[in-house]
């Protein structure tokens, strides 16, 4: 027997197929198909958590996605534990291990409870006034303690060791909901030959049809004809049937988030298999299908495990075969939880009685009622419950006032009535309107291409809920271009139309302050506490939302909203619509990260890029850094050597012997076309007229408000063609701002622009031996410092490879840069490197090169400027053609700030104390003595040991800098502060003879 | 995501294959050197955030690579349509979507609390 609670022959569950769970270590047992819910309430459990708030004893509250109460974790190793997974949702699997959360030391006796007898201080809105005093208690006392009380449940701590997946689809319609109006629907699509997607948040399709056996369709069970719909849409080739899967995001042009469940009810998941999957579906027509949920009812402790739902007693009768009580009461406003009554009172439950806060139950309900032999109580209220772990009593009196009377029962079933979902239709920002006869939002105007069918359309009765969803599926597919050939039809029957319904607060709820009758049950707030708000000041439904949290737990109010929104409604005297409806955002339900994320994890999070000759610098024992997207060798070292020591060994060796460079991330872009060079005397700001071919410049560039952009050496290859280089960071940026104006502002130019960045390998030969090195490499260059002086570039072989070959530097040294196609850089790498250590030279990485830069005062775009930099205040005024009629940041450049005196200039700083290095970013100040906050003038961009000069080198930001230079600066530090000098920014080599040797 | 329609392509196709790149409709003046402070803020500092109706530039980056231009809804993000780099602003008075009432929103609740 899988429960004591367990009904032989009721449910469709198979009573061989067992499972056993365990539940805070507890050994249940449970039946193939169950959810956790189901079974436990088949071993008559009902607690299963504590509330957030005041810890008060929690039962399971609904059979569905709309669960607030039934919070649990679910684990199956130290890196498996799925914290908040609602009970009502969950499949078991054999071998499951379950946990409650929320309470401490354990689900019976919870210490956090002791926050019930103090709710008089936890008011809503106690946090934005209790915590106010004394102002630093909010650091270090209140704010910890808050957050160590705060969340729910226990996150994994170890990686996730399961992977996710995700796909895109493409669909005519997609049909959101798997009921009686998504099938009917999906079948007259299908019919059409369109491409239909039908997706359910359940293991199986079928919806409402779960619990009410009453209905039958084409004289078959529902229940049974739903699941042969699904069976005979599944095998159409233009159907895809997705059980397990929700619909939790609506986005703009049906653009529709799918979270498919793939193993999650698996005890042994094949390691194959992704957990869940993201589906992004693409359809041309959308079908809301969603249903309704069913509304508790607002009374005095109405939150004892044990009190549920009607509809959800009823699922648990009617599908597991699990009754919920042995006797049990009924407090409804609504027909529906009659059926409920009924259902259970013929599977042998007793029923208590069933307390209708209505004068007039409808009559049908009320003459089948009096045939079982079930009391009746019209006009009467449920005023308060007893029981401490599981409801015992409810204590049921006239509407307006009288003596209670107390009645025994051990299970209570409530409806307030339907709450259509207009989620999906809302998140597609249709507008909801408010009708006023039965209270409820219903779908309004219509934002995107989509229809809503049946209940969450406000249609109650079942063949009207058919014939809107057949007539849905084939408008559906007609507008996306398919066409029946015949008319389906299907005849529904059900027992009984339901009446009634009522938002708000029901007899008994107050208006005594001190009474517990919640509204949200996951965020603890009660009918007193919207009232509260309203009293004291909230008078917009978002106000009062985030005032009381109602509506803002992981159920995000989906049986909440309404009544908050009509107990507001009734204090502030106003009509419903008019205080508001608050937004509904995705995700419907919860969605894990894993699911978000999918393959975009680890390696698959960004794409690594690589420079052609990685490998051999890997051989050659670079260690590499991030920069951007790419890896690059950051140094080289040596055995037995540090970062510290191979930097210094590579900086000296390039100075004395030479040194290789992969300098191919550096951004190419080729520049051809007859207005090429008026084209670029555009974009930068030098004059490129009077370049000849064969020599390069050094170009800037601005963006249209005057500050630096990007630089970068450009050679110019013929009267047409130049070699354009940029930044590595800027690369892509600089071939977009070159797009645009190409394209946009200078589309008269003609002109192309090919990004050439990844067709080049780029090997930088750099020191007084690298001709000595190349030489008996090139073929057809004459090397010579006469024929091929500094910035020039040549056209030729290299070890039998063309190469486009650059006589330039970014060292000070002389210094060439062999560019070949990308596939012969490991080659061509391999016989320089050879070379160059055969003379006594060696690899060095970008710690080196930015080393060596800096000692020349070369700057680097995005390190040493911000954003906020001319060329000016860079001392690289020369390179701006001052003739030039026109171009890119002309006039930003003339802007009054940008030339006013004071700006922050680029200029060197050396440190009194020479072994001192600085450290980049650090403030400077002219006197380390004044008061705080200091007034800061500047700031560190580059700071470096240079082994070459024997001491620290630094280039920084400073206001009035060039003004400033011999001056003595200060960089205060934590622990000390450091005595600088200004200075000019080229360090070593100041004459400049080396770069032409 | 949206779709969006490239003129250049002629076909819808997903919103990661593009960048949007501000608004459309502002021509580079050709007369940059003898512009004044005032008429260089206008230029380039000064930009409407409109509520509805937009005109701006989008980019097909990973597709044709072409810049164009979009009349869109910033309300609905609805693109109304989109049209040749260097085109004129076409007439939107028929494509304009008619103002909503919106009942339920916070703002239009808003003035009423007031």
């Amino acid at each position: 027997m899988s429960g004591a609670n367990r009904i032989p022959g009721a449910g469709r569950l198979t009573p061989a197929k067992t499972a056993r769970i365990f539940f805070d270590g507890k050994s249940y047992a449970a039946l193939e198909g169950d959810t956790v819910a189901s079974a436990l309430l088949a071993n008559g459990v009902h607690l299963v958590g504590r509330s957030f708030k005041y810890h008060r004893p929690r039962g399971i509250v609904s059979a569905g996605a709309e669960e607030p109460n039934a919070l649990i974790g679910v684990e199956r190793d130290a890196a498996r534990k799925q914290p908040n997974v609602r009970a009502t949702v969950q499949d078991v699997f054999d071998g499951m291990k379950v946990i409650s959360q929320n309470r401490w030391p354990s689900l019976a006796f919870d210490v956090g409870a002791v926050n019930n007898l103090l709710a008089p201080f936890f008011a809503a809105g106690f946090y934005y006034k209790t915590f106010m005093w004394p102002k630093q208690a909010w650091k270090h006392v209140y704010e910890p303690q808050i957050r160590a009380a705060a969340g729910l449940g226990v996150s994994p701590t170890e990686d996730d060791t399961d992977h996710y997946s995700s796909r895109y689809a493409h669909c005519d319609v997609l049909v959101i909901g798997a009921g009686v109006a998504g099938l009917s629907a999906a079948l007259a699509a299908a019919k059409t030959g369109a491409r239909v997607i039908i997706c359910d948040e359940q293991p199986e399709v079928g919806g409402a049809l779960h619990y009410d056996k009453s209905v039958t369709i084409d004289g078959q069970d529902g229940y049974s004809w739903a699941q042969a719909t699904a069976a005979n849409l599944a095998k159409m080739d233009n159907v895809t049937v997705l059980p397990r899967t929700t619909a939790f995001g609506y986005y703009a042009q049906n653009f529709v988030g799918l979270n498919e469940r793939v193993t999650e009810h698996l005890a042994k998941p094949d390691k194959k298999l992704p957990r869940e999957r993201l589906w992004q579906v693409r359809a041309k027509r959308v079908i809301i299908a969603t249903g309704a949920i069913e509304r508790h009812m607002v009374f005095a402790n109405n939150d004892r495990p044990g009190i549920m739902l009607a509809s959800a007693a009823r699922t648990f009768l009617n599908h597991f075969g699990v009754a919920v009580g042995k006797k049990v009461g009924v407090y409804t406003a609504n027909d529906s939880a009659y059926e409920a009554a009924f259902d259970l009172k013929r599977a042998g439950i007793t029923v208590a009685a069933i307390v209708d806060t209505r004068e007039q139950p409808g009559e049908a309900v009320l003459a089948e009622a009096r045939s079982l032999g079930i009391e009746v109580l019209a006009g009467h209220a449920v005023v308060d419950t007893g029981g401490k772990l599981r409801v015992s009593s409810m204590s049921v009196a006239r509407n307006g006032g009288g003596g209670a009377r107390k009645i025994a029962i051990d299970a209570l079933l409530m409806s307030a009535g339907w709450t259509p979902s207009v989620h999906m239709f809302s998140q597609s920002r249709g507008k909801v309107a408010y009708d006023a006869e039965t209270q409820r939002f219903l779908p309004g105007t219509y934002a995107q291409d989509c229809l809503s069918v049946g209940a969450c359309n406000g249609t109650n009765d079942l063949q009207a809920t058919i014939e809107e969803s057949l007539a849905a599926g084939e408008l559906m597919s007609n507008a996306s271009g398919f066409t029946a050939s015949q008319k389906l039809a299907l005849q529904g029957a059900n027992a009984f139309a339901w009446t009634g319904g009522m938002a708000g607060a029901a007899e008994g709820a107050g208006p005594d302050t001190t009474v517990k009758a919640f509204i949200d049950f996951q965020n603890d707030v009660c009918a007193k506490d919207i009232r509260l708000a309203v009293r004291e000041g909230m008078h917009s439904i978002e106000h009062i939302k985030r005032f009381t949290t109602n509506g803002m737990a992981t159920d995000q109010g989906k049986l909440s909203n309404i009544h908050g929104l009509a107990i507001a409604a009734e204090t502030l005297g106003r009509e419903i619509p008019k205080v508001g409806l608050t937004t509904f955002r995705a995700p419907y339900t919860p969605v894990t990260f894993g699911t978000l994320i999918n393959h975009s994890r680890g390696e698959l999070f960004d794409p690594t890029r690589k420079t052609p000759m990685h490998a051999l610098e890997e051989a050659q024992g670079a260690v590499f850094e991030d920069v951007g997207q790419w890896k690059r060798a950051w140094y080289y070292p040596r055995a037995g050597e540090d970062m510290h020591q191979a930097v210094n060994r590579e900086c000296k060796t390039v100075r004395d012997v030479a040194g290789i460079f992969d300098a191919s991330t550096l951004g190419k872009i080729e520049v051809v076309g007859p207005d090429a060079a008026q084209f670029l005397n555009l974009i930068y700001t030098n004059s490129w007229d009077t370049l000849k071919p064969g020599r390069c410049r050094y170009g800037i560039m601005l963006r249209e408000d005057g500050f630096v952009y990007d630089d970068g050496v450009v050679g110019r290859m013929a009267e047409d063609r130049f070699h354009v280089t940029t930044t590595t960071g800027g690369a892509a940026r600089v071939m977009n701002h070159m797009e645009d104006y190409l394209q946009t502002e200078f589309p008269h130019l003609n002109v192309w622009l090919t990004s050439a960045t990844e067709q080049w390998a780029v090997i930088a030969v750099q020191g007084p031996k690298a001709r000595e090195i190349i030489g008996p490499l090139v073929e057809g260059i004459d090397l010579s410092n006469d024929a091929f002086p500094h910035m020039s570039v040549r056209e030729g072989k290299i070890c039998g490879v063309p190469t486009r070959l650059f006589r330039m530097s970014f060292t000070g040294e002389t210094g060439f840069e062999v560019n070949v196609p990308a596939d012969f850089g490991p080659a061509v790498w391999a016989a320089i490197s050879e070379r160059t250590e055969a003379l006594g030279g060696c690899a060095y990485g970008t710690e080196a090169m930015h080393i060596l830069r800096a000692e020349k005062g070369y700057i680097i775009v995005g390190q040493d400027t911000d954003g906020t930099v001319t060329p000016d205040d860079a001392s690289l005024g020369w390179a701006v053609g001052k003739r030039k009629a026109d171009f890119v940041g002309i006039r930003g450049l003339r802007r009054p700030d940008l030339v006013a005196d004071g700006r922050k200039q680029l200029v060197g700083l050396l440190t009194k104390d020479p072994a001192v290095v600085l450290e980049e970013g650090a403030q400077i100040v002219a006197n380390p003595n004044q008061p705080l906050p200091m007034t800061m003038i500047g700031h560190v961009t580059s700071a470096y040991w240079s082994e070459n000069c024997g001491r620290s080198i630094a280039l920084a930001l400073v206001a009035g800098g060039k003004a400033k230079i011999g001056q003595t600066l200060y960089v205060p530090m934590p622990d000390k502060t450091i005595a600088v000098e200004v200075s000019d920014m080229v360090f070593f080599d100041k004459e400049g003879g080396r770069i032409n040797g | 995501m949206l779709l969006i329609y490239c003129p250049y392509c002629e076909e819808e196709r997903s919103e990661l294959e593009f960048r949007q790149a501000g608004d459309a409709h502002i021509a580079r003046p050709t007369n940059m050197t003898e512009m004044t402070d005032e008429e260089f803020e206008a230029f380039f500092f000064l930009r409407d955030n409109v509520k509805g109706l937009t005109f701006e530039r989008w980019r097909h980056l990973n597709g044709c690579g072409r810049f164009f231009n979009a009349a869109r809804d910033t309300v609905s993000d609805k693109f109304l349509t989109t049209y040749k780099a260097g085109l004129p602003r076409p007439d939107l008075s028929t494509l304009r979507p008619a103002t909503e009432a919106t009942v339920e929103t916070y703002e239009a609740t808003e003035s009423n609390a007031k």
